[in-house]
């Protein structure tokens, strides 16, 4: 895989190479040529499976680094492609014209961290959740307990006790105190 | 499958692929095939748009079983993930426990006993060989051979209590726990694995009379739902769907993982890329499961250690890094990718499942032109579990 790198680092803005596995390695790519390097690798390298597309969000340094895995089925490796966006303005060029696919990972994105995806069929349909209003439920500062406290409540007449207490109190309660 | 009306003047006219319908022209009937019906594969629904008996438009739903698990994980401890993620595909969580495991063992670098690695493989087999008695069941219902459903469960039924006597559990096993296998196999556990393989083979035996023989079944699904191999790579087609098509692509052949690179084994194709095709593809896979578990039985280390030891889980840190690992599974490659950022809780984990892409582009575009009454049958054809999809 490093021969493919070192292809790649002549023709684009490519950094961090790293070699996970024998055949799973990851670059990275600023936003702007992503799509150009991702298209290349689809119709001149044979990575030509998308397996998926997601992303991670580094909250701490404000960005969202989206995971295009592209598989090459003629050698058998992985590509991690790897492109950092801004948390503040979370846009990138859709690749639904490359993969049927990947319109509906993109749709995923939108609902699930808030990155648009302009021109991308089908964007702002609902995906899993319905009528949501809340912030992208995936991003870090979504907090679920909190939202679950807001929303849901307990049944009428239920009790419930903190397990530390519990089986302080009740399982091994200390012999000294009684 | 039921022919085409050849007189097209009654029909929307298609643009770029999509037919162009107007729903107040009364023209044409918009009914939800799902979430609640026979014919659908678990807990999603699609959105039907029909004129006279023939689907002009689909639209897949999803969401009725989201449990937000990828969110859940990122709060919970990397032991804690064990119990969770075999819940992510119901009817085969033996996959996710196995690429879980496999993740965090990789990131950790702890290497798996070999004995571990064949019960694993063994377990991933027999997971397999139950997974595809569930769906054969369903194929056979979709065209309304519903006692086969219930011959395939019972036998399906014998495999879940061979699990329970291996795991202690029947659907949900938490065996594989990262490190190895919880336990060894119980005692006299081969002699019943193989009493329970002839009991499949010999229904097996009997299906192919009743089922691939059967004139209804060959007129229906012969022809139904053909996947071109051009649409293969654009659609991110894996599993059957892809093998019956005449591409021969198998993670357990091209990127072997656990033991496969020692068992005997072929990659089976079809050519004709129809329901009809991908039964029969499947079916020749069953078999393929029952010869792989002999193989393993008997090849496999009956001593050695099982697992290895873990660090204190309760506090333990894997090293910052990312991987990404796959195994083939039922339905095609599933994948678990995860992150971590050397914190008590993985950062990320992001699973690939065959089904994101065959429940929603591939069915979108294979129901357009199908009957209605073919829509359960091409459906099963694809075997999509929808918890994959919602993770």
């Amino acid at each position: 895989m490093k021969e493919l790198f070192e292809r790649l680092q002549a023709l684009f803005a490519v950094t961090d190479f790293h070699q996970q596995r024998a055949d799973l390695g990851f670059l990275s790519i600023p936003k702007d040529h992503a799509e150009m390097l991702i298209r290349h690798l689809r119709d001149h390298e044979g990575f030509t499976h998308l397996v998926f597309f997601t992303a991670v969000d580094y909250i701490e340094d404000g960005v969202f680094r989206l995971v295009y895995m592209l598989h090459n089925y003629g050698t058998k490796d992985t590509l991690g492609v790897h492109v950092d966006i801004s948390r503040e303005n979370a846009t990138m060029t859709s690749i639904h014209e490359l993969w049927e696919q990947a319109g509906l990972y993109q749709r995923e994105l939108k609902e699930m961290f808030g990155i648009d995806f302009p021109g991308s069929p089908r964007l702002d349909e609902d995906f899993l959740l319905e009528g949501w209003d809340e912030i992208p439920p995936m991003r870090r500062e979504f907090d679920t307990r909190a939202y679950a406290e807001a929303t849901f409540f307990p049944r009428e007449g239920r009790t419930k006790s903190d397990p530390r207490t519990h089986m302080r109190e009740q399982l091994y309660p200390d012999p000294d105190q009684e | 499958m039921f022919e085409r009306s050849s007189d097209r003047s009654r029909y929307p006219e298609v643009v770029d692929g999509k037919p162009v319908v107007d729903l107040d022209s009364e023209k044409y009937v918009k009914i939800w095939h799902g979430p609640q019906h026979p014919g659908i594969t678990g807990n999603m629904s699609l959105e039907l748009i029909l004129c006279g008996d023939e689907v002009v438009d689909c639209k897949t739903h999803v969401g009725y079983l989201h449990r937000g698990f990828e969110k859940l994980m990122e709060r919970r401890t990397w032991i804690q993930n064990f119990p969770v993620v075999c819940r992510i595909a119901v009817p085969e969580p033996a996959f996710n426990e196995y690429l879980y495991a496999a993740g965090v063992e990789e990131l950790a670098g702890i290497q798996v006993p070999e004995r571990a690695q064949w019960i694993r493989n063994l377990n991933l087999e027999m997971m397999r060989l139950a997974s595809f008695l569930a769906w054969l069941g369903g194929q056979a219902g979709a065209f309304g051979n519903s006692t086969i459903g219930q011959w395939t469960v019972t036998h399906r039924d014998y495999l879940l209590d061979l699990f329970e006597e291996m795991t202690g559990g029947r659907i949900y096993h938490m065996y594989m726990v990262p490190g190895g296998v919880r336990s060894g196999l119980p005692d006299g556990f081969e002699e019943r694995l193989e009493a329970v393989l002839k009991k499949v083979e010999k229904l097996l035996k009997e299906i192919e009379l009743v089922l691939l023989n059967n004139s209804v079944f060959k007129a229906r699904a012969v022809g139904l739902g053909y996947i071109d191999k051009d649409m293969i790579d654009r659609y991110g087609i894996t599993g059957p769907n892809q093998r019956a098509c005449g591409i021969k692509r198998d993670v357990r052949k091209d990127c072997p993982y656990l033991v496969y690179d020692q068992l005997d084994f072929e990659v089976i194709t079809g050519t004709a890329s129809d329901t009809y095709e991908r039964t029969l593809v499947r079916y020749q896979e069953m078999h393929q499961c029952i010869d792989l578990c002999r193989q393993i039985v008997g090849r496999m280390p009956k001593d050695g250690p099982f697992h290895q030891p873990l660090p204190n889980v309760l506090h333990w840190r894997i090293p910052p890094g990312e991987t990404y690992v796959k195994a083939e599974c039922t339905r095609g490659e599933k994948g678990y990718y995860l992150v971590s950022d050397g914190s008590l809780y993985p950062r990320r984990i992001c699973i690939r499942g065959p089904s994101y892409t065959h429940a929603f582009p591939v069915m979108e575009k294979l129901a357009i032109g199908t009957d209605i009454a073919d829509i359960a049958g091409l459906m099963v054809s694809l075997h999509t579990y929808p918890p994959e999809i919602e993770r």
